[in-house]
């Protein structure tokens, strides 16, 4: 099938404006749109620029807004994406080039929340794993699957309207390990969590959720982090 | 305007190995860690299916068994005293990882649940024994998240999108690289006591494979063009369960909860070829076995694929589950979230109730940088580079020889990347800053500007999908001698096409991956020829290296290790393509080579 692809462009070396460019080009249903920017950069324009790498929806490289939806280029395919296809930036943050945002304050936000299992208790004397049950790895599964690949954060409009919010991501990682048995800094996260630029400005859109390409259920993990910070339990 | 850097060591990539080895070095000595990528978006994060070590949470299970299995799967081509080391250090290594806070599946105990994988047996080859820890089919991703966690924790110092175009040795002694900061195209020199190389795998030589975009090699063919050895790359690993066509992969684990292969007879063809192991027997015998059903036209309908099935009432019918057990969809549907999915979004298909399309698909690189069981880069058949470590898939220790099982490649990444970045901190500890070159950065820039204007009159896109095309064709599962003259021939071709491939269209500085991508090319052609000439070198076939035109194993002349030379002088730029070969013994210690059934 026939494919028309526009693109939202901007290079400052080359001109200040942003400007679109627009393609043609022969596709088959089953192509990702990553496929099509591939074959754009090799055999048309060498100047487009975005991130990509691992193709499959695990790196999280190449989220951006395909007809004005956040997705990963390489999981959106051209028989949902149609025979016009609009790609833009992710939204919100400053574009670096063309496609590429600049993504420091997002990982800003990242490390904010300590990302990281806090437990400085003695590890159990025969050397071997902590015990946790099944049902409380459940309890932390779904938030441990996040990529990092910002679609959520950028399509809240919390977000849009104070970029100064921690926004959906770094929330799930508060979720992460707030709910993992072998954490033992809830106090701090559920502070750091509950800050004035903290869970209390997500305003329950659903955005998050809808644009995750690893389907977590980010809304419902920001409500289980409001509700611990609300009664001081974690449950 | 080019800024310096002065670390005790560099370490360049941060998948698993470089993570690993960041961890256990920045503790002790200044380290600075360089990726191409965000470090989140390293390919460490696409393994599925588990990392290995006998816990015995499940079942009975011992080092020594696991030892056997890793050298016997590597077709006897494995340095023992590296398995071993493997095999002994994997327990504490899951357990560490475990401390870190990787969330792996439990038991009902609350322990490390574990499940089969493909080669890995009890008692020395009796039966599969589950072995594998995992969380779900994301194991990788939830290492490579642990693991980056544990440096942010650690403090460990990051340059991300940091592109290493050149590694600096001078006098024969490794002293720093030189990187473009991708995002201002600036270059930088960072002056260093050690280099440790954890660059990974460059799998996309080939058209059809499961490697990211990214794995292209170019530190791997640095060190290359710097003069030093690069060993086995005759040995790639074609892993059976690729998506058709496209390549992505499908675990091992599928097979492991019991998914079986099937051919146009509907024929569940491995019990014919290992009857013990069936489906999860190695993959190279199982690749090699798919192309022998698809060359005697028993693929599907006819064509070059065979059928991944792993619907619950195949998976019951044929008792295949781990101890003949039940299973259902929505057990398979947990153990196995992402690859059902990837079954559902790239094949259209509905894997609960048809069978998915499947093919070898390029996978992994056993060869690459020769290292001790320190990580230190060898320069020689009995010498070592000084300075130098590498670590991961871009090392060959050789823990993997002819063939990796499944799951070794996160159990190397975490044993050697941490013994390397531990000897890496030992030696800045008593080294002294060396000498850096003249002009360091110059060589490289250079090379950089050939690219950035080059005058030739072809896109380099052309030649790497002419590359990637010769290689899957003559350079896969199965090779012969006429194939790889071919694909010399055709390699030589391309990179004289290469050295005037035409200006590249970005002609700027931020951002550039115009140049960046046609820099990667650079890299691939160099490691493509290197593997093409090993392989047209070895004639016998031993793992993933099938030789049609010699088809048995031959332990009189070929139990050695290749180490493959450029002879035409060092630098920064891509060789023009002369090799020099040597040969090195094959550490043998508990399991002497015997005929590899199963």
């Amino acid at each position: 099938m026939k494919v028309q692809v526009r693109i939202k462009r901007f290079d400052p070396e080359r001109q200040p404006q942003i400007w679109w460019s627009q393609h043609e080009l022969e596709a088959e249903p089953s192509d990702r749109v990553l496929d099509l920017l591939d074959r754009i950069k090799w055999e048309q324009d060498g100047g487009l620029t975005f991130r990509r790498s691992c193709a499959h929806g695990i790196c999280g490289s190449d989220a951006m807004q395909i007809n004005g939806r956040n997705q990963l280029a390489c999981k959106a395919l051209v028989k949902e994406a149609g025979p016009k296809i609009t790609i833009e930036p992710l939204r919100a943050m400053r574009v670096i080039k063309d496609l590429v945002v600049d993504l420091q304050p997002f990982f800003g936000m990242y490390r904010r929340m300590k990302p990281y299992l806090i437990n400085d208790e003695a590890l159990p004397a025969d050397g071997k794993e902590r015990l946790q049950s099944p049902a409380q790895h459940l309890r932390y599964d779904d938030t441990t699957k996040c990529i990092l690949c910002a679609c959520c954060t950028s399509s809240c409009p919390s977000f849009w309207a104070n970029p100064e919010y921690i926004g959906p991501q770094a929330i799930v990682q508060a979720h992460r390990f707030l709910f993992d048995s072998r954490d033992r800094a809830s106090a701090e996260r559920l502070s750091l969590a509950g800050d004035i630029l903290g869970v209390w400005r997500c305003h329950t859109i659903f955005n998050c959720t809808q644009a995750c390409p690893r389907g977590i259920k980010i809304t419902q993990a920001i409500g289980e982090v409001k509700r611990a910070i609300a009664t001081g339990r974690l449950d | 305007m080019t800024q310096h850097h002065e670390f005790d060591a560099v370490i360049v990539g941060a998948g698993g190995a470089g993570l690993r080895a960041a961890l256990s070095a920045s503790g002790l000595i200044r380290v600075a860690v360089l990726s191409k990528m965000y470090p989140t978006r390293s390919h460490t994060g696409a393994a599925q299916g588990g990392i290995a070590a006998p816990l015995g949470n499940m079942e009975e299970d011992r080092w020594e068994w696991y030892m056997y299995d890793t050298v016997k799967g590597g077709d006897y081509l494995v340095d023992q005293e590296a398995a071993e080391i493997l095999a002994r250090e994997s327990v504490l290594a899951v357990y560490d990882l475990e401390h870190m806070g990787l969330p792996f599946d439990r038991t009902p105990e609350g322990r490390i649940e574990q499940r089969r994988f493909g080669g890995h047996t009890r008692d020395f080859g009796a039966a599969p024994v589950m072995r594998s820890c995992k969380s779900a089919d994301h194991t990788g991703h939830m290492i490579l998240q642990t693991l980056y966690q544990s440096c942010i924790r650690q403090n460990v110092t990051f340059f991300d999108e940091f592109f290493v175009v050149d590694i600096l040795i001078h006098n024969q002694v490794a002293c720093g690289v030189v990187a473009v900061e991708i995002a201002t195209g600036e270059l930088h020199i960072f002056h260093s006591k050690a280099v440790l190389i954890a660059s990974g795998g460059f799998g996309r030589m080939f058209a059809v494979t499961s490697n990211a975009l990214a794995l292209t090699g170019e530190p791997v063919a640095s060190l290359y063009r710097r003069g030093l050895p690069l060993q086995d790359m005759e040995f790639f690993q074609f892993h059976p369960t690729g998506i058709y066509k496209m390549g992505i992969l499908l675990s091992e684990a599928a097979r492991g909860e019991g998914g079986i292969l099937v051919n146009d007879r509907g024929e569940r063809f491995l019990e014919r070829y290992v009857p013990t192991l069936k489906d999860l027997a190695p993959r190279d015998l199982i690749s090699r076995f798919i192309y022998q059903e698809i060359q005697e036209g028993r693929g599907i309908g006819g064509r070059d694929y065979v059928y991944l099935d792993i619907r619950p009432e195949t998976i019951n019918r044929y008792r295949s589950a781990p101890g003949g057990r039940t299973v259902t969809a929505e057990q398979l549907e947990q153990k196995l979230p992402d690859i059902i999915e990837m079954m559902r979004v790239y094949q259209g298909l509905e894997p609960m109730r048809e069978p998915v399309p499947v093919h070898p698909t390029a996978h992994y690189a056993m060869g690459g940088i020769p290292t001790d069981v320190h990580g230190v880069v060898r320069a020689g058949p009995s010498q070592l580079a000084v300075g130098l470590y590498a670590a991961g898939e871009c090392a060959c220790v050789s823990v993997h020889g002819a063939n990796r099982l499944g799951t070794n490649s996160l159990m190397d990444l975490i044993v050697f990347g941490r013994r390397a970045g531990l000897a890496m901190a030992e030696f800045c500890q008593q080294a002294d800053f060396p000498e850096l070159p003249p002009h360091p950065e110059a060589e490289v820039v250079a090379a950089l500007e050939r690219i950035r204007s080059g005058g030739g009159n072809e896109r380099a896109g052309r030649i790497r999908t002419e590359l990637q095309r010769t290689m899957t064709d003559r350079v896969g599962v199965q090779r012969q001698e006429q194939g790889l003259s071919e694909a010399l021939d055709k390699l030589r071709e391309l990179k004289e096409r290469y050295q005037s491939v035409s200006a590249i269209e970005d002609r700027g500085t931020r951002f550039n991956t115009d140049l960046l991508e046609t820099f990667e090319l650079g890299a691939l052609l160099d490691l493509a020829q290197v593997t093409a000439a090993s392989a047209l070198a070895r004639k016998e076939s031993r793992g993933a290296h099938y030789r049609v035109d010699f088809p048995q194993r031959d332990d009189q002349n070929w139990l050695k290790h290749t180490l493959v030379y450029r002879s035409d002088g060092v630098g920064a730029s891509p060789t023009r393509g002369d090799l020099r070969f040597e040969w090195r013994p094959v550490d043998i210690t508990r399991f002497e080579p015997k005929a590899r059934t199963y």
